[in-house]
């Protein structure tokens, strides 16, 4: 029998929109590179308050701008987050990020640097967040249904004891989410190279279906087009590689366990946009890891499962990441990173259902509030997707 | 003790799963999705997580792995050998 049912619940934030949080973070959100100092000030000025620095925001333009506001407006969104101080190099982008975040109802304020300089700006920006760090102080956690819990996964520094436990441990507990009606997210295109048709069969319909192709296909023509004869040791990876990993095709069976037996895939979004109704939603997405982990933060989900086998370390500002692991070594030599342990997976001592348990039993715990590894260890890689050159 | 893990019957290729396997070592496997155990003899030292042969294959040869086609053999390897990117290439890109 399964940890969760419909009737079990979760201590979540209700936000503004409804939507419900599992963290009650206030960020600092700076719109381009040059902002990232004040940001940083501001958040060390106010105890509580959450700096995202990232490197981009400049000079981008047509699709890549887009997606550049889009994952930065979808982060503010999130319902982790409480409320917004954004910062930008001039007022225009700023308001831009500030409006696209107000839709949700939640306290947001912006700040252009030009014509006050940082003192000023850090100045007023952190008058703004302490205001905003004591009211999201005193907001209270309730109890939520858990198909309110929106749930990502993406698998890194994967081996082989990827496919056969961590990634599979996943699958079952997204079978038992879907069934309850859960938002969940899977994405990594190019890691489905050489199992693309197994997705595919699994698409609700055909128009998902086609969409699942479309996406798959454009991926596979960027990677035609700038490709070296070994893909310069990036997939896989020298990590996979040394895990014991040896083609693109091995390693993509091994990532499409993650989506279980039962869920069919039932919508296809891209990078960084919001699925519409619950499911299963493959976004198109790069398959480095701090790159899809912000796209699903910034396309509202609130928990992320990460199944490592080499013993990738990431974490996310504000998307929560459990590791779990199913390579007794990596358990050994890397126990501080790792959430779950499933090597008795691959020792018979563990069955599917019992492991997709043992997540869903640190899921809970996670959105009612523990610390995963990452957030203990201070681990916050925010990267932001690019598509081309700036202009 | 399982040495060995694979996913399906038909599967040409199985993963160690534990640290330690010498050349020589009888080896015990476990075919999850059915629950059934086969063995075969390390012909070679493989190290954790990486791949040991189940059979012999030739260059050319499709290696199956989740039943599945995983890759092409591009040198021979001989049941108990090691398995990897010395001898087994991706058909795509």
């Amino acid at each position: 029998m399964s940890v969760i049912s419909k009737d079990t619940t979760f201590l979540g934030y209700r936000r503004e929109n409804g939507r419900v949080g599992v963290r009650n973070h206030v960020v600092i959100l700076p719109l381009d590179d040059l902002s990232n100092a004040a940001s940083e000030a501001v958040a060390h000025n106010i105890k509580g308050a959450l700096a995202i620095p990232h490197p981009y925001g400049r000079l981008q333009f047509g699709a890549d701008l887009d997606l550049h506001f889009r994952t930065l407006i979808g982060a503010g969104c999130n319902p982790n987050v409480a409320a917004v101080v954004v910062i930008g190099i001039e007022d225009g982008w700023t308001q831009k990020v500030v409006d696209g975040i107000k839709a949700t109802g939640k306290p947001v304020v912006g700040f252009g640097i030009e014509q006050h300089g940082d003192h000023d700006t850090i100045m007023r920006a952190s008058k703004a967040a302490r205001e905003f760090v004591q009211w999201a102080s005193e907001k209270q956690r309730e109890a939520c249904p858990i198909h309110e819990l929106w749930v990502s996964t993406k698998c890194g520094e994967s081996d082989t004891t990827s496919g056969c436990g961590a990634n599979p441990a996943v699958g079952d507990a997204f079978d038992k989410l879907h069934a309850l009606g859960s938002y969940l997210c899977f994405g990594e295109t190019t890691e489905l190279t050489g199992g693309e048709q197994i997705v595919a069969a699994r698409c609700a319909n055909d128009a998902v279906r086609e969409q699942f192709m479309f996406m798959f296909n454009r991926y596979q023509d960027v990677i035609n087009r700038h490709k070296t004869s070994d893909l310069s040791d990036s997939q896989p990876t020298k990590g996979n590689i040394l895990g014991g990993l040896t083609t693109i095709e091995e390693k993509a069976l091994g990532n499409i366990q993650k989506i279980g037996k039962k869920c069919t895939v039932d919508g296809v979004i891209d990078k960084a946009e919001m699925p519409t109704h619950p499911g299963l939603w493959f976004m198109d997405s790069s398959s480095a890891a701090a790159e899809m982990v912000t796209l699903c933060a910034a396309s509202g989900y609130v928990v992320h499962f990460f199944p490592t086998g080499q013993g990738n370390v990431i974490g996310n500002p504000i998307l929560p990441v459990i590791k779990l692991c199913a390579n007794p070594r990596t358990v050994r030599t890397m126990s501080e990173h790792i959430d779950v342990d499933v090597t008795g997976l691959l020792q018979r001592e563990l069955t599917l259902d019992q492991a997709g348990d043992k997540l869903l039993d640190c899921m809970l715990r996670t959105a009612n509030g523990r610390l995963t590894a990452a957030e203990a260890l201070g681990h916050r890689e925010f990267v932001m997707t690019r598509l081309y050159e700036s202009a | 003790m399982i040495h060995f893990v694979l996913h399906d019957a038909r599967d040409t290729v199985a993963v160690v799963v534990v640290e330690g396997v010498k050349a020589g070592m009888p080896l015990q496997g476990w075919i999850m999705d059915e629950d059934k155990s086969m063995t075969v003899t390390a012909r070679q030292d493989i190290p954790i997580g990486h791949k040991v042969a189940l059979c012999d294959m030739a260059a050319g040869d499709t290696v199956l792995k989740y039943g599945i086609d995983i890759g092409k053999v591009v040198a021979p390897i001989q049941a108990g050998e090691h398995a990897h990117v010395h001898n087994i290439k991706t058909k795509r890109w």
